[in-house]
């Protein structure tokens, strides 16, 4: 593992941390609305896997500010979309949920659990079929993968043969009802290892996911097949901020923030050289920085002008024939 | 009482009454629902009859049909209307069919429970409302529960009745204050004269009922009339008579729904309308609904994509002033 690498997990990382708690201030005093998906401990494995994927298409569901912006989408259009402002990467239409920038092959941002899985495969069809064998990732819930979605999609995966990497992020819960209430098994990697390679992994270890991204990376880019990935996480704020959060004990809350993800690179990193002291203090100074511009221009941004309204929802704007 | 808990009483006093009523859905036992409406009865009667679900739309539909067909009476909560795009098949090709093609051998008593509309900046996938689907198609019920008394009257009813249900309720509905008014002869199949009036009817439901109501005595002063305001209990079977009698009477029609315009239900109430009574009528029916846009984030388009209580008044002034009231 390279210095740089660490480095990159450890400013990203931050940044999402950052970037989010200010979100939810941002939430408390009204300048955000709709549902809000906080990632705050779950920022290794999107972190991890955005940087260990590399290039080509990701889809996520809608707790994706980290994975917007470990991909490079800019803090500032970010948390204008989450403002609603026109500057925003959706034009202010979508909101938190609906982060969209084909220029950085990341497509949302979707609000029905499972549905972007199919996405996915036929993403990965369509690139193969121009003779791109560049993978794709998919990301989502441990809920989702009780969904019809995520059956067909990984059957349909696994037969046609196509690059896909599902990384399941096993957080344990879905709203409020805890993974083994919903499945008869609480290692969902088994769901999938009669399709594709599939495994369990330590979501809590920046190092850990990126290094089985990355492998599972060429794997899926080499054999042409789809592979399984099951990160174990956890959420340290309510599913959105409409829930309270209470279905979970405070030492079920305590042992997974003892395991910190950000804490545990900043341990590993500056123990094995990977990291400094210094650089860490330059990076939580740079995020603050950035995420307090990010506020400024989202607040500064001015409103979709009312004609939005009625933009994007066609590509073609037909002559009223009535009239 | 709030509105939601009027829905809670009426599920709570049918499972104590009838050991067959059984809750599915996602979230809806130990965590108490993701809008509180099943609140208390997990613990109240246990985990056999208040079943929380896998997130699994369609299945958590088709897994009710065969607790009907295994002679349970389950009412199935589909967390958001949204969702229910995912349980279409079982809905419409399950649901819907199974007594017609069996001859009217196979009873279906299922119940489904889902909140729609548009509640606050939550975008696209989770602010519609599709009524039209549901009441398009022969062999459903559909029932909308403007408030705590249509909520418990009509949800119990809908348990009762061996006829599958969809049960309409809106998102912004549940915390509001009400309470349900006694009524000895609840019959869901009548639509409720909620205010009297000469000179216009207003057909509506759920929240636009309210935002309209809100906003009538500013369109009575404007336009020196009165309306009659009615609200739709059932909207299939839709109670035409009630609302043709009263178009009857005031020679005028406004319809307002939440859905986008274009093939919206008051489309299906205007055409019924116009079948009963085109010839009385002084003015063209005048229909309010949301923009044909999907709903958008930011809270002033949002708005501005739906009827608002202040948007209802200047559009029916408007076309009150156009057609000479
Ligand atoms: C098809 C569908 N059903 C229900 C919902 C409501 N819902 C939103 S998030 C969620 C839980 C999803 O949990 P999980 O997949 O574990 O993802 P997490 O939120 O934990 O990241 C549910 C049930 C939805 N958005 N879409
Ligand atoms: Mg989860």
């Amino acid at each position: 593992m390279s210095k740089s690498y660490a480095e990159q997990f450890y400013y990203l990382m931050k940044l999402g941390r950052v970037f989010e708690l200010r979100a939810k201030e941002e939430y408390m005093k009204g300048n955000i609305g709709g549902f809000l998906h906080l990632a705050i401990g779950e920022e290794a494995v999107h972190v991890g896997a955005v940087l260990g994927f590399g290039k080509g298409d990701i889809f996520v569901h809608y707790r994706e500010h980290v994975y917007a912006l470990a991909r490079g989408m800019e803090p500032k259009y970010v948390m204008a979309e989450l403002f609603g402002k026109i500057t925003g990467v959706s034009k202010g239409k979508g909101g938190s949920m609906h982060l969209y920038d084909p220029k950085f092959n990341f497509y949302g941002g979707n609000a029905i659990v499972g549905a972007h899985l199919p996405h996915a495969v036929g993403a990965a069809y369509a690139r193969k079929y121009t003779g791109d064998t560049t993978g794709v990732l998919a990301s989502f819930g441990d809920g989702a993968t009780n969904s019809g979605n995520f059956f067909e999609a990984i059957n349909m995966a696994a037969t046609w043969q196509v690059p896909v990497i599902f990384l399941c992020e096993n957080n344990y819960y879905a709203i409020g009802t805890r993974v083994d209430r919903a499945s008869p098994f609480a290692d969902l990697y088994k769901k999938a290892k009669d399709y594709m390679p599939a495994v369990q992994i330590d979501g809590m270890d920046v190092f850990e996911v990126f290094e089985t991204v990355k492998k599972a990376k060429e794997y899926v880019e080499t054999e042409g097949k789809p592979y399984f990935i099951e990160a174990l996480t956890y959420r340290y704020e309510p599913h959105s901020m409409s829930d309270t959060g209470d279905y979970r004990s405070p030492r079920e809350l305590k042992i997974a923030k003892d395991k910190d993800p950000i804490e545990n690179l900043k341990k590993k990193g500056l123990e094995k050289g990977l990291l400094t002291q210094e650089y860490i203090k330059f990076v939580d100074d740079k995020v603050q920085q950035i995420v307090e511009e990010a506020v400024e221009f989202a607040l500064n941004s001015p409103e979709p002008p009312l004609e939005e309204l009625y933009n994007d929802v066609f590509c073609e704007v037909c002559i009223d024939v009535i009239s | 009482m709030l509105y939601r808990e009027a829905l809670n009483k009426a599920m709570d006093e049918m499972m104590e009454k009838d050991p067959s009523v059984v809750i599915l859905g996602e979230d809806v036992g130990f965590y108490g629902g993701n809008y509180k409406v099943t609140e208390g009865l997990y613990a109240k009667y246990g985990r056999k009859r208040v079943i929380d679900t896998p997130i699994a739309e369609n299945s958590i539909v088709g897994t009710a049909i065969g607790m009907a067909i295994g002679g349970l009476r389950p009412i199935a909560e589909i967390m958001t209307v949204n969702f229910s795009l995912l349980a279409m098949d079982q809905i419409v090709n399950q649901l819907a069919k199974i007594r017609y093609m069996s001859g009217g051998k196979i009873v279906l008593p299922v119940v489904i429970r889902m909140p729609q509309g548009v509640a606050k900046q939550l975008a696209a996938q989770h602010s519609q409302s599709l009524e039209r689907f549901f009441a398009s198609v022969p062999g459903l019920r559909v029932f909308v529960a403007s408030d705590a008394t249509t909520a418990y009257y009509g949800l119990k009813y809908a348990i009762t009745t061996d006829d599958p249900v969809i049960f309409l309720e809106h998102t912004l509905l549940y915390p509001e204050k009400m309470e349900i008014e006694e009524e000895k002869n609840f019959s869901p199949y009548r639509a409720r004269i909620k205010k009297e009036g000469e000179g216009i009817t207003i057909v509506s439901y759920l929240k636009m009922l309210h935002d309209t109501l809100k906003v009538v005595p500013i369109i009575e002063k404007e336009l020196n009339t009165t309306c009659e305001v009615i609200d739709l209990c059932s909207i299939n079977p839709l109670d035409i008579s009630t609302i043709a009698n009263s178009v009857k009477k005031t020679k005028r029609l406004v319809v307002i729904t939440e859905e986008p315009k274009t093939g919206s239900y008051a489309n299906e109430i205007i055409n019924k309308v116009l079948e009963e009574v085109f010839y009385e009528l002084d003015a063209p029916p005048l229909k309010i609904g949301s923009e044909d846009v999907p709903t958008p984030y930011n809270r002033t388009l949002e708005l501005a994509s739906i009827p608002t209580p202040e948007k209802i008044a200047s559009l029916i002034i408007k076309w009150g002033r156009k057609h000479g009231i």
